[in-house]
């Protein structure tokens, strides 16, 4: 620090280094709470049930948060700018068919054109949607909604009727859900590498703070010169086509693709991301929080049917814990404020 | 100040620039009408009038509180898991042989009480409305589920069943949209009449203000999602009538159709604006085109297409006379930008 | 538009210390309108390096809508820009910031969640290979600004929770760090203690002297006085002179901004306090106001002054029942009033008229007529139903005794000038006969003639034995009217003055601390 200047402050202020450390703690807190839960969880449901650790299960629920993570990653982007994506559950449904239908034995694409092609397919509405909300400039809710129920619709006249079953896959279609090293599988470690490069690019790169300003204050945003449009667009594009990937991934890890799948995943993705701390009114938040609430969420339905509690309770269950999450995330961003307030009105007496 | 006070009876200020939107709507309606009568000769006859009234009295009884809801600034997506688990309870308490009137109290204050729920948490602890209602959502759909599990409940007694698929006596008219209509009514005079329909307008508009005029801003609203909640619980009484069978899935996807109704109405997302003879028209526009597709055997499950569709053009439509502008500003170099994206719901700061 | 041009250019030779030839930037007949407000009409300014140029006037006058011109926010219905003499088109924020202006907005604009040093640099980190934003640069860059301003702020924590002063003092750094060739300060000490003043001074020379031009927007004449060369005076949206500050006195430039004379300080009426109406007593919101207590009685105008964020308009807001409030208690008309409760306060015969017409004041999408009658609907209806012809007559009743200028009163209030809305917001609460009236900031933003009107009708309603309480920052207007001024400074009434023994120094010192200072 510049030591050679004179404080111009009244003493009695905090040195910046307790205030920053305070500003830290609470970025901590968001992710660690959320992971100490996650610990207790796991330990709790593992001391009840061994079987809950045995490395079949730990496989399925990784594979299963694994698509969720994938979704929240991109679901972030969009909510981070205040903005939701609620059309990817349907975008997933409509991936996870054509791709499925690519993947057959008869006529097979290689996997790697199969992942082209959700992700150009996830693409496509992701840029529709973000076309809509930053040049039409209707609120994304509405336009995500609408897409919702319209890429839905697509889907049903596309399918009309059909099904995919996993016989007609070719081989390494199937495994691609099921390989592993050392007992986890490779999608998570695929999907954890992802999510680790998107939380590196939101803090390191000039775009990934813009999504945060923008979200945090859109009127001091468009002050500062910050091209709007094109970052939400932007983020939407993102959303759509990581969409479109877990739409494979979907295919490959459940087999069976029909007109529904990916029916109402919407909610999930946004309540992992809200209880892995991302502020639903933007401006805050991790990729790795939401990615770590995905797990939590998965991590809490396979422990419930682990333990026994009849699968009719799971939806209950998570709705609460999503009210839950908002609850004590308004809590803590209330007194948060409230002690930063007092700090600064501190230091001037 | 004499022909400005005749021109003010004549036209109320809040009605100015929905009339616009409703007359636009009129012209929907009978574009509706037409298509409909070309594509199948069954389509103005009394009977399938019927068919139609039955398949919407549910989403249209729950469209009139959440109208009032979003002109208050708000939103509720968990009517449809209301009216689910509404029916569930109806189901599960007549499987326990509850006398019928007893169960439709519990019903109703079931109701109220999940309305209630919503109504605290966005007024009390300050949350937005879109996440604890998507919140709300998979909650209350939860507790259909464990009410229920997968057990279908049906044989409920015929006098409670006819009202679901009977027409009221001496007309073509089913029960649920007489109810409807009588409610509508008591809901346009409230709405538009009363110092607690003018105080949603306001808060809509800007919740600030209203709240530095005295307006008890939460009150109000709580008691829009407790109104809400009773409302999905009688559409969800009704639901299990008309099909005659309670299951814990009943209504899953009802809260897009009825926030598409109530958007297409003219009703503004960001709040403030819209009138209950909008919702009225929406609602005959919706249940048109759906009937009218159905006739044509367009794939039942896809009509979210349509309904998507619509609520694009509801929100697309009083944004294009600006975008044209704008457009010619980008040519011209001189007309003024559109205010910049809204982005998502205004947000609540305490 | 434009054809004042070689007039202008030829006037602006004259102007002290500048470089040769065209000005950095200059406007050239700028106007704006909004709706029907026509914001600025006749907007003239040239800025040279190397030099500091006021632009004063009265509020109202058009200064922020220039100042919003220059930043790109808003673009000019007619006239130009010239940068260096050439023509240049400001269509976004994004472009003003490349043509080399930078503001600093009287109302801070930064990004809550992000840190002090992001909020300086965004969308111009320093940075690092492979297009990554060095964050130890920025750290370490953001410290030099605020040394360069003599201020510890951490650059690590986040911006949410900052004092207003703070925030100021982040935002006049977010401009230095733009290495502008232009600055704009729009107020920018509003909030700030004399010693900031005073670096921020230092500052501003440091900047002229490598050439880069400034243009300072104070309500505070001997700021002007002290640290400008040139001054520019605008009225009603309209250029008035240009002139070197030297060869102007306090009393010609005041003359200039108002128009007319300054009227002698006819100290009204006599009037004689009645019963206390409304009692504060302790009242303390923790970290925004402590331990304030006072009276006010029927009669009486009582103002309270102090400088932007002092906390007056909290305090205002709490007594409403706005705001929460952590102890101490308000009585009004005899009856304690519950706490956040502002029905609570409108039974106990309070109105209050807020600060921010247009977010607090006014519901800006509803007509005339309904935001007159909204506090008062209660009393309009017959068996719950508002009777339109009752609310019709109430609304012209109340429009006509004010002297509201309107088309219809079934226009949106929006079409209303900022004079005309402000008295909109005052006949609504009028028209409920309130016995206690708290007015914060009553003639901000509005035009010279309502203003008189809007003091004349405080006058009044003073005499007819309302009490009022004023919030008020112009002094001259605290002056006029107030029978008694307290003063606030950062959250605490630090003393209280008779309206004869008043004086503008006093108060100022009071409100910035130099009273307790001197004391020492």
């Amino acid at each position: 620090m510049t030591a050679t200047l004179a404080p111009a402050r009244e003493p009695g202020s905090p040195s910046p280094a307790s205030s920053r450390r305070l500003a830290e703690r609470v970025f901590r807190i968001r992710e660690f709470g959320i992971v100490a839960v996650l610990i207790v969880f796991v330990a709790v449901t593992a001391a009840i049930q061994p079987r809950f650790l045995n490395s079949s299960n730990i496989q399925f629920v990784l594979v299963d948060a694994t698509i969720y993570a994938l979704l929240a990653l991109g679901e972030t982007l969009v909510v981070i700018t205040r903005n939701v994506d609620l059309s990817v559950g349907s975008v997933l449904g409509i991936s996870a068919y054509a791709c499925a239908k690519l993947a057959n034995q008869a006529h097979g694409v290689p996997l790697p054109l199969v992942f082209l092609a959700g992700l150009g397919i996830g693409l496509g509405f992701g840029v529709i949607n973000g076309l809509m909300v930053a040049l039409g400039r209707v609120p994304s809710l509405v336009v995500t909604l609408a897409t919702l129920y319209i890429i839905r619709g697509i889907d049903v006249l596309v399918v009309s009727g059909g099904q995919v079953v996993p016989s007609s896959y070719y081989p390494s279609f199937l495994s691609l859900s099921k390989a592993t090293v050392l007992g986890i599988p490779d999608l998570a470690i695929a999907v954890a590498v992802l999510v680790a490069l998107g939380w590196y690019a939101l803090r390191t790169f000039r775009s990934g703070r813009e999504l945060y300003a923008i979200g945090s204050n859109p009127d001091a945003a468009r002050l500062a010169g910050i091209p709007m449009g094109k970052r939400v667009f932007t983020a939407f594009a993102i959303s759509g086509a990581i969409a479109g990937v877990a739409g494979v991934l979907w295919a490959s890890r459940y087999g069976t693709v029909d007109s529904t799948a990916g029916t109402s995943y919407e909610l999930q993705v946004v309540a992992a991301v809200v209880v892995g701390g991302v502020a639903i009114f933007g401006g805050s938040g991790s990729v790795v929080g939401a990615a770590i609430g995905a797990l939590l969420l998965q991590t809490i339905n396979s422990a419930l049917y682990v333990l026994g509690v009849s699968p009719n309770w799971d939806q209950a269950i998570a709705g609460f814990l999503l009210i839950l999450a908002i609850v004590l995330d308004r809590i803590i961003s209330v007194q948060l404020t409230a002690s930063l307030r007092r700090r600064s009105a501190r230091r001037g007496t | 100040m004499e022909r400005d006070a005749l021109r003010n009876r004549l036209r109320p200020a809040q009605f100015k620039p929905a009339l616009r939107w409703e007359t636009g709507l009129v012209v929907v309606v009978i574009a509706i009408v037409i298509f409909g009568n070309a594509v199948s000769p069954q389509f103005l006859t009394s009977n399938n009038f019927f068919n139609l009234g039955l398949t919407t009295g549910e989403i249209a009884i729950m469209a009139l509180p959440m109208a009032l809801i979003i002109i208050s600034g708000e939103i509720d997506l968990s009517v449809e898991s209301m009216l689910g688990m509404s029916s569930a309870l109806l189901g599960v308490l007549y499987l326990h042989k509850l006398p019928i009137l007893l169960i439709f109290l519990i019903v109703a204050v079931v109701g109220a009480l999940g309305g209630l729920l919503n109504g605290l948490l966005v007024t009390r602890v300050g949350l937005p409305s879109l996440a604890v209602t998507i919140g709300t959502l998979a909650l209350y759909r939860g507790i259909a589920l464990i009410l229920l599990g997968p057990r279908t409940v049906a044989n409920f007694p015929t006098t409670y069943t006819n009202v679901g698929i009977e027409a009221i006596p001496h007309t073509d008219l089913p029960w649920s949209i007489g109810i409807f209509i009588v409610l509508a009514v008591i809901f346009a005079i409230v709405l538009h009449a009363t110092p607690f329909g003018r105080s949603v307008y306001a808060m809509g508009d800007n919740a600030e203000a209203a709240s530095f005029a005295g307006i008890r801003v939460k009150r109000i609203k709580t008691s829009l999602f407790v109104i809400s909640g009773l409302a999905s619980a009688l559409a969800g009484v009704l639901w299990t009538f008309r099909l005659n069978t309670a299951v814990q899935d009943n209504g899953t996807g009802l809260s897009l159709d009825v926030v598409a109704i109530v958007l297409l109405a003219g009703v503004s997302i960001f709040g403030g604006k819209g009138s209950i003879a909008g919702v009225f028209l929406a609602v005959l526009a919706f249940a048109g085109l759906q009937n009218a597709l159905l006739l044509t055997n367009f794939n039942q499950e896809a009509t979210g297409l349509v309904t998507g569709g619509l609520l694009l053009v509801s929100v697309f439509v009083p944004n294009a006379a600006m975008f044209v502008r704008y457009l010619r500003g980008v040519v011209s170099r001189s007309a003024p930008r559109p205010p910049e994206p809204a982005l998502s719901m205004p947000r609540k700061d305490t | 538009m434009s054809d004042g041009e070689a007039e202008v250019n030829e006037a602006a030779d004259d102007g002290a210390g500048g470089d040769e030839g065209a000005p950095v930037l200059a406007l050239e007949h700028v106007s704006k309108s909004f709706g029907a407000v026509k914001a600025v009409i006749d907007g003239v300014i040239e800025l040279r390096g190397g030099e500091a140029h006021a632009l004063i006037g009265e509020n109202g006058a058009g200064k922020s809508t220039m100042v919003k011109m220059l930043a790109g926010v808003h673009r000019p219905d007619g006239g130009r820009f010239l940068s260096n003499g050439e023509p240049v088109v400001l269509d976004g924020p994004a472009a003003a910031i490349d043509a080399g202006i930078a503001i600093i907005y009287q109302e801070p604009t930064l990004f809550p969640d992000l840190s002090v040093a992001e909020n300086i640099f965004m969308g111009r980190q320093p940075l690092r290979p492979g297009r990554r934003i060095d964050a130890k640069a920025m750290t370490s860059e953001a410290d030099a600004m605020f040394a360069r301003l003599g201020v510890r702020i951490d650059p690590g924590r986040i911006a949410r929770g900052l004092s207003i002063a703070d925030q100021q003092l982040v935002e006049i750094a977010k401009a230095l760090s733009l290495n502008a060739r232009v600055i704009v300060m729009d107020e920018p000490t509003a909030a700030l203690s004399a010693v900031e003043v005073a670096r921020l001074f230092d500052v501003i020379r440091a900047l002229r002297a490598d050439g880069a031009a400034v243009l300072f927007i104070s309500h505070r004449l001997e700021e002007v006085f002290e640290i400008c060369q040139t001054v520019t005076v605008m009225r009603d949206g309209r250029h008035v002179l240009t002139a070197p500050i030297t060869e102007l006195s306090a009393a010609e430039l005041v003359r200039a901004m108002v128009g007319r004379e300054m009227p002698e300080r006819v100290p009204g009426e006599k009037r004689e306090p009645g019963e206390v109406r409304l009692k504060v007593e302790r009242l303390t919101r923790e970290g925004v106001f402590t331990d304030v207590s006072f009276e006010v009685r029927a009669g009486e105008i009582v103002a309270l002054s102090g400088l932007v964020g002092a906390g007056r308009s909290e305090v205002a807001r709490a007594i409403f029942g706005i705001d929460r409030y952590d102890a101490g208690g308000v009585t009004a008309g005899g009856r304690k009033l519950r706490k956040a409760s502002p029905t609570s306060a409108m039974t106990a015969g309070i109105g209050f008229v807020p600060e921010d017409r247009r977010q607090q004041g006014l519901v800006m999408e509803m007509s005339i007529q309904q935001n007159v009658a909204l506090a008062s609907l209660n009393a309009l209806r017959r068996a719950g139903i508002i009777r339109a012809s009752a609310e019709r007559r109430f609304a012209s009743d109340w429009a006509v005794r004010l002297s509201v200028k309107y088309g219809q009163l079934t226009d949106p209030v929006s079409m209303l000038s900022g004079g005309n809305q402000q008295k909109v917001v005052l006949a609504k609460w009028l028209g409920r006969q309130p016995s206690i009236l708290i007015v914060d900031e009553p003639t901000r933003g509005i035009d010279v003639a309502t203003k008189a009107d809007v003091h004349n009708l405080l006058d009044r309603l003073a005499a007819e034995g309302i009490a009022i309480l004023m919030i008020s920052s112009e002094l001259p207007e605290v002056l006029r009217l107030a029978d008694r001024i307290l003063v606030m400074r950062e959250g605490r009434l630090t003393a209280e003055f008779t309206q004869a023994e008043a004086s503008e120094e006093d108060i100022m010192a009071a409100a910035t601390g130099q009273l307790e200072a001197q004391a020492r």
